[in-house]
């Protein structure tokens, strides 16, 4: 174990926020105060967190519908996403993107994507970017159990392999691809991280509700593909604690399931536990990071309550650089 | 200036600007060709040999030879634009939009807008089109309108050597995503290319020629066939202005307007069926916006509401033609 005391209070700390500020959401979206569809990352905080803390702003990460987490944990100004999500003209895309499409490249977030599996090709590109820049740096696709269905998806892995790019593939398994089981949709009967070994890739599994076993994973695969090795990918296996966007009733879910998840599969709880055990860390400390997290994200919903709208007459703007 | 053909002067705008330019990297089927095969690698040099010489200067990372994964090679474009690249990314056909449209139409054109203005991807698309080469229903189609609707695209579809060069190099010195249409029966076409740089900018029409009489608005491989009507009809002192557009979008509505409000007659001709098209755009622009100048109706000669077909015969009469170019300006001039 490397982590150092300010290492796990960080790593503490980001998923905290990603928590709260999705908890909150799903309070605030019943308000009608916030437009448009949302869907919350809650229950998969130590996949994104795990997978960003090895990364610099020059690693680039695409990400999804399911974004808000990714944005998070890569660095992107918390404030400024909430007044994005509220439509805001000082959110961080000027109200233009909402929750599905919040982007900040200059902490190397390319963007969240509102198409399914489109983003793994541009990670591809990406990673052609960094190789040619050859800096060591990496270029990571976040994709579901859902986008691991889309040809997309597969046309990336193929060519990430055949031009040696150094692209990863991280798929989250979070069981559900909107309303469908995994156990349907992905016809196959081995795991999603096989079909990316069957492109030609070394792929690894790690346990995406346990922030450890993610973070020491990530930290083998990304030596592997910063030391030029190619592509690489692997499958968290995460859990979604709320519907596939906010509203859905969740009538797919079996009887006492979320209750069962929320007990057992919890990674703010399990991180909680495993740093006491250990006596890595005074659980206080933690409740320390729990307030200053509530504060931040009732300081964030306020603020984005009280933030301007954008102006009409700015609705065609920014179409191009230069027209 | 020296004389060379569109497929030469888009070759030669590549290697200089990739020579000024180490951002700029070139992706797609085939554009090396040969690897993976005992011939090896520029066996082939591109199919429609417009990126030969690429690879021996530049190497395998800039000059990527693509699996066929038409998504993918557009959304690495993407990728590697938002990263900082400008890639040049080949469409072998422009039909495979078809396989690629999400990447062009959901990801590439809306990046900046629905970021925030914080971005750009500066990206070129090269897409070969047109009909011509009996190449049939999938091979053969002009689909520059449906891109030309989407905002955040620009798109360009050389009609000369000239400006083939100018053309590509302003793509490739701006900051936007360039859908760049080549028309595959033009790329023998011969003409004088200016030396050193030389950058054409967007939204500027070019006067192919100007006669007073009527209107003809056209672009890409039709500007040729205008001229040949121009030819027959100025034999019977019938004066034509001919504008190639150069760029659908941005589109130069004040050539098209000050011409028509000078002839009061406008030809649109446009290689594609009719419905949403070019030429029903152009038409609804003079409608709307130059009414009182009209002496006539605006005329669109296109192809019929239908796919390409393979027969020589069935295809010539598909293709817009000279001869009907020209009726149509006969029938408007007769127009009471």
């Amino acid at each position: 174990m490397q982590l150092s005391r300010d290492d796990l209070v960080g790593a503490y700390r980001r998923m905290a926020i990603i928590r709260k500020f999705e908890e909150r959401l799903h309070d605030e979206i019943k308000t009608g105060e916030i437009a448009g569809f949302t869907h919350l990352y809650c229950g998969q905080e130590a996949a994104a967190v795990g997978v960003c803390d090895h990364l610099s702003a020059e690693d680039l990460i695409v990400s999804t519908h399911r974004g808000h987490g990714h944005c998070i944990a890569k660095g992107c100004d918390v404030k400024g996403m909430m007044k994005e999500i509220y439509g805001r003209r000082d959110g961080l895309c000027k109200g233009r993107g909402g929750s599905m499409h919040i982007a900040d490249l200059s902490v190397g977030m390319l963007g969240a994507n509102g198409i399914v599996g489109a983003g793994a090709p541009q990670a591809v590109g990406a990673a052609i970017a960094a190789k040619l820049d050859g800096k060591g740096n990496v270029a990571i696709a976040f994709s579901g159990d859902g986008a691991c269905n889309q040809g997309t998806t597969f046309e990336a892995m193929n060519l990430a392999v055949v031009v040696k790019a150094p692209a990863i593939f991280v798929f989250e398994n979070n069981h559900y691809s909107e309303h469908t089981g995994v156990d349907y949709a992905v016809g196959t009967n081995k795991d999603i991280a096989s079909r990316a070994e069957a492109f030609g890739m070394k792929a690894w599994r790690a346990n995406g509700c346990d922030y450890f076993d993610t973070y020491e994973t990530m930290r083998e695969l990304l030596e592997y593909v910063r030391a030029g090795n190619g592509p690489a990918a692997i499958e968290l296996d995460t859990e979604r604690f709320y519907g596939h966007f906010e509203g859905d009733p969740q009538r797919y879910r079996g009887k006492g399931e979320l209750d069962r998840l929320w007990e057992e599969r919890d990674c703010l709880k399990a991180f909680r536990a495993k740093v006491g055990e250990a006596k890595l860390l005074d659980l206080k400390l933690l409740d320390d990071v729990d307030a200053e997290v509530a504060q931040l994200i009732e300081e964030a919903v306020s603020e984005a309550r009280a933030a301007p709208p954008p102006d009409p007459a700015h609705v065609a703007e920014d179409v191009y650089v230069d027209y | 200036m020296a004389v060379m053909n569109i497929r030469e002067a888009i070759n030669k705008t590549l290697m200089d600007e990739m020579e000024r330019d180490s951002n700029i990297i070139v992706l797609g089927e085939d554009v090396v060709g040969g690897a993976g095969t005992a011939g090896g690698q520029e066996a082939i040099g591109g199919i429609w040999g417009t990126t030969p010489g690429l690879y021996a200067k530049f190497g395998a990372d800039r000059v990527i030879d693509t699996p066929i994964s038409e998504s993918a090679i557009i959304g690495a474009a993407a990728g590697a634009a938002l990263a900082g690249k400008r890639p040049v990314a080949e469409l072998m056909f422009a039909d495979f939009v078809g396989v690629s449209l999400d990447q062009l139409w959901n990801q590439m054109a809306k990046f900046r807008y629905m970021f925030g203005g914080k971005t750009k991807c500066p990206a070129v698309v090269r897409l070969i089109y047109g009909a011509g080469m009996n190449a049939a229903a999938q091979h053969s189609q002009s689909v520059y309108a449906m891109l030309t609707a989407m905002p955040g695209l620009k798109v360009v579809l050389p009609a000369t050597p000239a400006d083939a060069k100018g053309l590509l190099t302003e793509a490739l010195r701006g900051d936007d995503p360039v859908m760049f249409f080549e028309h595959k029966a033009l790329y023998g076409v011969k003409g004088e290319v200016p030396d050193g740089e030389y950058r054409q900018r967007f939204g500027e029409a070019r006067m192919v020629r100007e006669g007073g009489d009527v209107t003809i608005v056209t672009c890409g491989r039709m500007v040729g066939f205008g001229e040949k009507a121009a030819d027959k009809l100025a034999a019977d002192g019938i004066g034509v202005d001919l504008i190639d557009l150069r760029t659908t979008s941005p589109l130069d509505e004040e050539a098209i307007l000050d011409s028509v409000e000078s002839t009061g007659r406008i030809v649109v001709v446009d290689e594609s069926p009719p419905r949403c098209s070019l030429a029903a755009d152009i038409s609804a622009i003079v409608a709307s916006k130059a009414f009182t100048s009209l002496k006539a109706p605006p005329a669109m000669i296109t192809g019929p509401h239908s796919p390409i077909p393979f027969a020589r015969e069935l295809e010539r009469a598909w293709i817009p033609s000279p001869q009907k170019i020209e009726d149509a300006v006969r029938q408007l001039l007769a127009f009471r």
